[in-house]
């Protein structure tokens, strides 16, 4: 090697320059340092190898959940699974939409996803008008914590910092409180227009 | 009982649900005793997550108590202490025969792209969560375990999700003697891949974040080298000036979904949804790390496309790797070092928050406000 190569970086030289790592060294500075050094004693090692026992599993195919109501399935799946979560069944327009969007797309279909989405937000406004009727109805100031923003230090955790996500948490009170304020305008002046046109 | 439910984005309250039953004979009943708020919650509270639906209970970290037992359970019984891996796997399908129990085709309708988790959305099986008094734990004779003696609820819990997902993501990136691993993101995740990352012989390792109070905790927990992002023009220029312009020869990103670094990709992805994911993290990894190295990817994304440079992954000619951790095949070891004080995920926990006041919570978390790093859910009846 040439006096001027052993100055070059790593990376254009057929040697690395970069001193090497005392092992005891480390096993002396960091606890356990090197304890899984070897690549095939490790817990993932080897993949795919065949469980015989199957963890604990004393069935070849398990025993079927009951289906209590039509569940929705990716079309990708033969079958219904035989073990299913039963949360939230769907309902209303959003369930209309999942129910559609799992018939007929895969999971390899954006528009599945996306549909998804939508009927999430649907789901949503759907929630917030029904819990208008109840004795419950949502109160974004209780469910957003916002109030955490007194008793957590909400100031001095992002005061001089620099965070970068300080640039966009200005917008989460626009998604959240936007809608609400856009509905709010748009009942007040259907409102107003509907009494305009009765006085007349 | 008293659960958390999902009201749309950026909602949740606290309501009386039914406990739940026994819908299968290898069901059991547990009722939690401490539960956790994960980084991935982060995207479903956000309505990341296509299909989380309203009324939905999260929570895939958690303990408990044996409440109920289903007709065909052996392994577990009421009374018992047990710990539930986040992910809800058969133990008998093609996967779980050869140990991926994150990716079981026997628990998730709703998808086959990935598993049954606990509390998260439709899309990962329309389970409720355990952010609540009780939960639904199928396959009882396969998932959960007994909680040793000798562990604390804290290290318990943490062997749930973060700590085991933290360790998998270290053995994903299938690090040498004296290799350079650099994991984007100083979350409790992040910090055990880190801690990890010297237990698998790396010779140097660097964390990368933006929050200067987990950056510091990567110092202390960790040991790692610390680089605020926000500090460098290009991170990954400042990168490969820090390896001798040759690059780590190991990344893990440990960020996922809600990446910040770039404004346009965040707001595309986490406020937009146009993403699955807003892949900066993983971005900076491909660029950053050199040619041939290993990519090690265990932050959460959505089921929709990201914008991820896959050309230069393909020209460097770099090796991805990534799933979801399957926790179990992990816990015999990760009890080895939990015991020997190799790794002390306990050590992660900031905030303890009793289950009436959780939308509190979920706000200083997912504002990053008063240090948080893990807060912990302590159920009404625990």
């Amino acid at each position: 090697m040439t006096a001027s190569s052993r100055d070059l970086p790593t990376a254009y030289v057929p040697s690395g320059a970069a001193p090497a790592r005392d092992a005891d060294q480390l096993r002396a500075r960091i606890p356990g340092w090197g304890v899984d050094l070897d690549p095939a004693d490790r817990p993932s090692v080897p993949k795919l190898q065949f469980h015989e026992d199957l963890s604990g599993a004393h069935w070849e195919f398990p025993e079927r959940q009951p289906e209590r109501w039509p569940r929705e399935r990716s079309i990708e799946h033969a079958f219904l699974t035989p073990v299913f979560g039963t949360a939230c069944p769907p309902h209303g327009l959003s369930g209309v939409i999942r129910k559609f969007s799992y018939r007929r797309y895969s999971e390899g279909r954006a528009a599945h996803w996306l549909l998804l989405l939508l009927a999430d937000r649907v789901d949503a406004w759907e929630s917030h008008l029904r819990s208008f009727a109840t004795l419950h109805p949502d109160n974004p100031i209780t469910e957003t914590g916002v109030l955490s923003e007194f008793s957590h230090h909400g100031l001095s955790s992002r005061l001089g910092r620099r965070r970068s996500d300080l640039v966009h948490q200005p917008l989460d009170p626009v998604i959240v409180a936007g809608p609400w304020v856009a509905a709010g305008g748009a009942a007040f002046v259907g409102i107003r227009t509907l009494m305009r046109m009765l006085r007349r | 009982m008293r659960a958390m439910v999902y009201r749309g984005p950026y909602k949740i309250r606290v309501e009386e649900k039914d406990i739940p039953r026994i819908e299968h004979p290898n069901d059991a009943i547990v009722r939690v005793t401490l539960a956790a708020i994960c980084g991935s919650d982060l995207h479903l509270y956000h309505g990341l997550m296509p299909d989380t639906r309203v009324g939905m209970s999260f929570g895939h970290e958690f303990i408990g108590v044996v409440d109920q037992v289903g007709a065909s359970v052996q392994n577990v019984q009421p009374g018992d202490r047990v710990m539930v891996p986040f992910n809800i796997f058969c133990g008998s399908c093609w996967y779980c025969a050869r140990g991926l129990y994150s990716n079981c085709h026997n628990v998730n309708p709703n998808a086959t792209a990935v598993g049954g988790i606990y509390g998260y959305s439709h899309t990962c099986g329309g389970y409720d969560g355990g952010q609540a008094e009780y939960v639904r734990v199928p396959f009882a004779d396969v998932g959960p375990a007994l909680i040793p003696d000798w562990m604390s609820e804290e290290d318990a819990v943490l062997l749930t999700d973060a700590a085991p997902t933290g360790y998998f993501g270290a053995q994903l990136g299938d690090i040498a003697q004296g290799d350079t691993v650099v994991v984007f993101g100083a979350g409790p995740v992040g910090l055990v891949a880190a801690q990890s990352s010297w237990l698998m012989g790396a010779g140097r390792v660097i964390v990368i974040d933006h929050l200067e109070y987990r950056l510091e905790k990567a110092r202390t927990f960790a040991n790692a080298e610390t680089y605020n992002f926000t500090e460098y023009d290009d991170i990954v220029v400042a990168l490969k000036r820090q390896t001798d312009f040759l690059g780590a020869d190991v990344a893990i990103d440990a960020v996922g979904a809600e990446a910040d670094g770039n404004l346009l990709q965040h707001v595309t992805s986490a406020k937009l949804k146009l993403q699955g994911g807003s892949p900066v993290a993983l971005n900076w990894a491909i660029d950053s790390v050199r040619k041939g190295a290993t990519i090690s990817v265990i932050g959460a994304y959505g089921p929709i496309f990201s914008a991820v440079k896959f050309g230069d992954a393909m020209n460097k000619g770099l090796t991805l790797r990534m799933n979801q951790c399957p926790v179990k095949r992990q816990w015999p070891r990760l009890f080895e070092h939990v015991h020997n004080g190799y790794l002390k995920p306990s050590e992660l926990v900031t905030h303890r928050v009793p289950l009436e006041h959780i939308a509190e919570g979920y706000h200083v978390f997912s504002a990053k406000l008063d240090g948080c790093i893990k807060p912990l859910v302590v159920p009404t009846a625990a």
